[in-house]
Formats: C-alpha cells, sequence, structure tokens
C-alpha cells in the first residue's frame, strides 16, 4: 500500500532535537513536530527547509522510510 | 478492603556504579528494607518488583525471582510490573492492592534499574520504547524531544518560561546536595542552567533528569499487624493508578497529563483529603517542566500556575509545601523503575521524620506521583502518620 499524501496543516508544537537517540545520530539537530491537518487528526511529523514555530501553515513534501516530512508553506 | 501500612523502607545510593550489577541493587535494597522491619525473608508471602527495562539494558530477564531468590525469598509468588519510569509505583500499586484485599499479609516491593552500562544514545533508544515506536519514535522521537514539544506548548499557551523551568533544576540539585544517597550533589545557579547545552530545544541538559543505576524496596502489612514489625509504621491513606493514551499526538491537549489528574482525584477521595491539604511531595520531574505540570495536575496549583509557584519559592525546602526534597528525578536520579519505589520511600521518610538534613518542616501528610512514558501511566500514592 503505498501512503497517502497528507496536504496541508499546522503546527501544534516543535522541537529541534540535538541528543539524537542511536538510529538517527547523523541526522541531529532535526526539527520534529505534531502536525493539525487540515483534512483531521494530528501526527508527528520531521520538518525539511526553514524552521518552523506554533502556529505555521506546513504542506507535506515526502515520506521517507514511512516518516512524514512536511514543510514550511510557502 | 484493609488499611494498609508500610512497615520497612530501604535504599541504595543512585549513581553510577560500575562495579554493581541489576541483581546485587535490588538484594540490597531489599535486605536493608527487611532489617528496617525486622522481618526475615521467609515472612515475606509475595514480591513485586519494578524494573522497566533489564533484559535491553542488562540482557537479564525473568528479573523477580532472580533478584528474589538471591534475597532469600523463594517458593511465593515473584511478578515483574513494567509500566515504564512507573514500573517502580506500579509494583507498590500492586502489592497495596494485594495486601488491602487480603490476599497475602506481607509483601515485600523492589523497585531497580541499571542504566549506566550503555553509551547515552543507545539509553536513549531503550527508553524510547516506552513511546509509540509505530509514529513519534520513528520519526526520531526521544523523551527529551516529546517533553521539549510538551514544553513549547505549554509556554506558548500559558506563558511559561525557561526560568521558571530553571527554577525547579535549581532547587532540586539544592536539596540533593542535603541528601547522602542523591547521584549528582553539585549545587548549581539559574545562570548555568540556562547556559546548558540543548538536548531538544527548549530543553538543556540541565532540564533533564539522570541516567543512574539505584534501587528501593518497600515491605507492606495490613494496619494491625503493623506492631509486629521494627520499623515505624505509615499508612497507605490513598492510591490509584491510571492510563492514558501511549503517543502524544493522540492527545488534544498535551499541557497536562489526564492519567495524573484522575489518579490525584481518585488517590484523595480515597484518602479522604482535598489536594490543598497536602504538606509536602515527591513528583516525578523527569524533566523539570514534569514538574511544573505535576503541580498542575495534582491540584496545588490551577493550570498555568506552576512555573511562577516554582518561581517564588512555594517549593523549596522552607517554601509552603516543599516539593521534591530529597532533590527528584533531577539531581537525586532516575534509576527508572526504582524511581517510583524511590519516591515512596523518600515520603515515607519524611513522614518518619528522619530525612535529616532535608526534613521537611510538616511531616504529617505526603504524596508522591509517578509517570510512566510521557503521561500513559500515573500512579498517585497519598501516606499519612499513624497516630
Amino acid at each position: 500500500m503505498t501512503p497517502q499524501p497528507l496536504g496541508s496543516g499546522k503546527i501544534y508544537t516543535e522541537t529541534v532535537v540535538w541528543s539524537a537517540p542511536e538510529a538517527h545520530l547523523k541526522e541531529a539537530p532535526y526539527q520534529m513536530a505534531i502536525v493539525v491537518l487540515s483534512a483531521g487528526g494530528r501526527l508527528t511529523a520531521r520538518i525539511l527547509g526553514d524552521r518552523v514555530q506554533i502556529g505555521d501553515a506546513v504542506t507535506f513534501a515526502e515520506y521517507r522510510d514511512g516518516v512524514p516530512f512536511f514543510r514550511k508553506a510557502a | 478492603m484493609r488499611a494498609v501500612a508500610i512497615v520497612g523502607l530501604g535504599k541504595t545510593p543512585f549513581g553510577a556504579f560500575q562495579d554493581r550489577d541489576l541483581r546485587s541493587l535490588g538484594v540490597e535494597a531489599g535486605r536493608k528494607c527487611l532489617e528496617d522491619a525486622g522481618a526475615a525473608p521467609s515472612q515475606v508471602e509475595a514480591f513485586y518488583l519494578g524494573n522497566f527495562a533489564g533484559p535491553s539494558f542488562a540482557g537479564q530477564n525473568h528479573l523477580a525471582p532472580y533478584v528474589a531468590g538471591a534475597m532469600g525469598i523463594e517458593g511465593v509468588p515473584a511478578t515483574r510490573c513494567e509500566a515504564a519510569c512507573a514500573s517502580g509505583g506500579s509494583a507498590f500499586f500492586h502489592a497495596y492492592s494485594s495486601v488491602a484485599a487480603g490476599l497475602y499479609d506481607v509483601v515485600l516491593v523492589t523497585g531497580v534499574e541499571k542504566m549506566t552500562s550503555q553509551s547515552t544514545p543507545r539509553v536513549s533508544e531503550i527508553l524510547a520504547g516506552a513511546g509509540d515506536m509505530a509514529g513519534e519514535i520513528k520519526a526520531g522521537g526521544t523523551f527529551a524531544a516529546l517533553f521539549a514539544m510538551i514544553a513549547r506548548r505549554h509556554m506558548h499557551q500559558y506563558g511559561t518560561t525557561r526560568e521558571q523551568m530553571a527554577a525547579v533544576a535549581v532547587k532540586n540539585h539544592a536539596n540533593a546536595f542535603k541528601n547522602p544517597y542523591a547521584h549528582m550533589r553539585k549545587l548549581i545557579t539559574l545562570e548555568q542552567a540556562l547556559a546548558g547545552k540543548p538536548i531538544a530545544e527548549p530543553l538543556t541538559i540541565y532540564d533533564c533528569s539522570l541516567i543512574s543505576d539505584g534501587a528501593a524496596s518497600l515491605l507492606l502489612a495490613p494496619l494491625d499487624r503493623a506492631s509486629e514489625f521494627a520499623g515505624q509504621p505509615v499508612l497507605v491513606a490513598g492510591i490509584a493508578q491510571t492510563s492514558g493514551p501511549v503517543a502524544l499526538d493522540r492527545r488534544e491537549d498535551i499541557t497536562t497529563f489526564t492519567a495524573v489528574r484522575t489518579a490525584a482525584q481518585k488517590a484523595c477521595r480515597m484518602a479522604g483529603v482535598g489536594a490543598p491539604e497536602i504538606q509536602f511531595a515527591e513528583v516525578h520531574d523527569c524533566f523539570t517542566i514534569a514538574e511544573i505540570m505535576a503541580l498542575e495536575d495534582l491540584g496545588f496549583v490551577g493550570p498555568g500556575e506552576g512555573g511562577p509557584y516554582v518561581q517564588q519559592g512555594a517549593t523549596a525546602l522552607g517554601g509552603e509545601r516543599p516539593v521534591n526534597a530529597s532533590g527528584g528525578l533531577k539531581a537525586k536520579g532516575h534509576p527508572v523503575g526504582a524511581t517510583g519505589a524511590a519516591q515512596i520511600c523518600d515520603v515515607a521518610e519524611q513522614i518518619r521524620g528522619a530525612a535529616g538534613d532535608r526534613q521537611v518542616r510538616n511531616h504529617d501528610l505526603g504524596l508522591a506521583q509517578n509517570l510512566g512514558g510521557s503521561g500513559a501511566t500515573a500512579v498517585v500514592t497519598i501516606l499519612r502518620a499513624v497516630r
């Protein structure tokens, strides 16, 4: 089953992780966030590109290994 | 249900002990507890072990009979309780329940964790197993990251500040400085706490509890048999264990732990007290923001009032309601499976008036709050002096 695009959403909360777990050591620092989807529901995602803050609008970018990535809406 | 008393206490120091394994820590706490109670291992009718991740940290499984046997307790039910960082509290809750229900009279609880044999990234990975592996953890979350997201939202909703979170760390370090059993007996300043290296923004290293080794034990018996034991009895006046969603993104509001609110209300109702009457508490400050939330969820202050309450000194050792007089998870240390049991030991010690330099002034009614994961398990225990 191919994961579906998630559309747009808003940042509910976020953090930039500096001290990563073993599996993500090489990626740190990285930003993760809880995104409230415009279509309903919320999920935990990673942020690509510019850093985001609570309330920022974001759009779905891609899945990497099943993890949804969003970026700040233009 | 029968009234149940704590009739024995035993703790190991918390710290990083290269030469100690899980079993030797558990045995030390258990033996000290039985000694305090003047009880023999043969009197113990059931054993509950609180342990989060012994199999991952040390490779050893089947831990309850493994530890019980080494204490000389054999033939009786020996059961491990796993509820992430609330494993110790959960073990105590189940031990309490079995005595209150009349199933057994004399029951031993030991909480233990041996964590320092692993690297910090590996420890983070093991601890992350208490989160939602298919969602928040897969995305790169650690427990620091989850609590950082909680802190951000709390700051956004209520204006909680980094200074208020740092004030929790400064206070708890000051208390641990007076605790000979604490992992880190080092005073810190507000400036130091604010300038710590970032772990997960806005949390710095000074907002995070310690990775520790340690164990704590309690012996329980019906109140009407308490006089048979040497240890000064302390009444379990109220207790509740509750649960909630594991994943943060399954909750509408992450600035409060519903499981803690519910457990606190149930425990207070059982004890016949209101939250304002609680004189002192040991709360689950796995991260500084968690202590601020505990003050709110336990009903000591309203939503969003936890930060200012700490900042004004109300929770300091000499304040109106001392919180984490032991130094808390922040500075006493946080061997996860031991923590819940150690908190109850610390509250009982205060009620006995035996807490030394960190003794609180009013010590008839105290509370311990133990949290599992990012709020999926909560255990709240209210202890009262026996008059």
